[in-house]
């Protein structure tokens, strides 16, 4: 077993791990870390309530000139 | 089916669609090319191109990531005819290896060889849900990503916003599966930094 990950590591892996990108030896070490780390835990968990509240983001909406533009367009094409 | 409703002609299905994805067509097309007003022009030509190959689209890839595809390549075709030469870098931001937590919140000192946090990141559990979930938060959010280089601020949103896999996020944006991740994670970062110093405020 080579040296146990440090937090400063850990932080830059976060979304590798969160997007399942991190396998084999790579992510128990990250693991590993993680079940021994307060600080860690703390971090993974907060950068996920930061994916949960951007996923509660509402998007702007188009301009009606651009719609009518666009529809405009459809039916054009639908003859 | 949302394509075979349209192949059909029909228009409230089209609508639903355009209202869904133009708002970030409009971003994407803008990344390449001089003006907004191009850009618009950029989107309403990609549509036509849409619907004129609607009817070879096959469904390999999930509509939305086609149609992005069809946007990404007239943008950067148009941006090329204007004269326009973006780098990725200037889209992507020049600070893809920056630290992800600022180097002071780990304690070198402590006799650990992992290094520990000098100060623990804070339980968001312990925040109340009105403040927590209030709109000064989300303009927080939102602001933080207007403010990301663009190509970083339209990861995040095609995918922690609206939702998108990171292999439709990769094929739309002409993106490798690396460079979709570290985008990801500078914007994700950054926006996690601008939570923590908001809810740290008046926390107490």
């Amino acid at each position: 077993m080579g040296r146990e990950m440090t937090c400063k590591e850990l932080v830059e892996l976060v979304t590798a791990y969160l997007e399942g990108a991190l396998r084999g030896r790579r992510r128990r070490r990250f693991e590993a870390h993680l079940a021994a780390c307060d600080g860690c835990t703390g971090y993974l968990a907060q950068i996920r309530q930061t994916i949960r509240l951007t996923g509660r983001l509402t998007e702007e909406r188009v301009t009606d000139a651009q719609r009518t533009a666009l529809l405009a367009a459809f039916r054009d094409w639908r003859g | 089916m949302l394509v075979e409703q349209i192949r059909n002609g029909d228009e409230a299905a089209f609508a639903m669609l355009a209202d869904e994805l133009q708002p970030a067509m409009l971003r994407v097309a803008a990344m390449y090319v001089s003006s907004r007003s191009v850009a618009e022009d950029v989107v309403q030509d990609a549509w036509i191109g849409v619907l004129r190959g609607l009817e070879r689209f096959e469904g390999r890839s999930s509509l939305r990531t086609w149609i992005f595809r069809i946007l990404t390549n007239t943008a950067k075709t148009r941006g090329i005819r204007e004269g326009r030469s973006v780098p990725f870098s200037s889209l992507a931001g020049d600070d893809l290896d920056a630290p992800s937590v600022d180097p002071d919140r780990f304690d070198t000192a402590v006799d650990d060889p992992r290094g520990h946090w000098s100060t623990l990141p804070d339980d968001w559990r312990g925040v109340p849900e009105e403040r927590l979930l209030g709109n000064e938060t989300f303009a927080v959010i939102g602001r933080t990503i207007d403010e990301l280089p663009p190509m970083q601020a339209e990861v995040i949103r095609l995918r922690d916003a609206l939702g998108w896999t990171s292999e439709e996020v990769r094929n739309a944006l002409d993106l490798s599966e690396t460079n979709q991740r570290v985008l990801l994670h500078r914007a994700r970062t950054k926006v996690r930094a601008a939570l923590e110093r908001y809810l740290a405020d008046e926390a107490t």
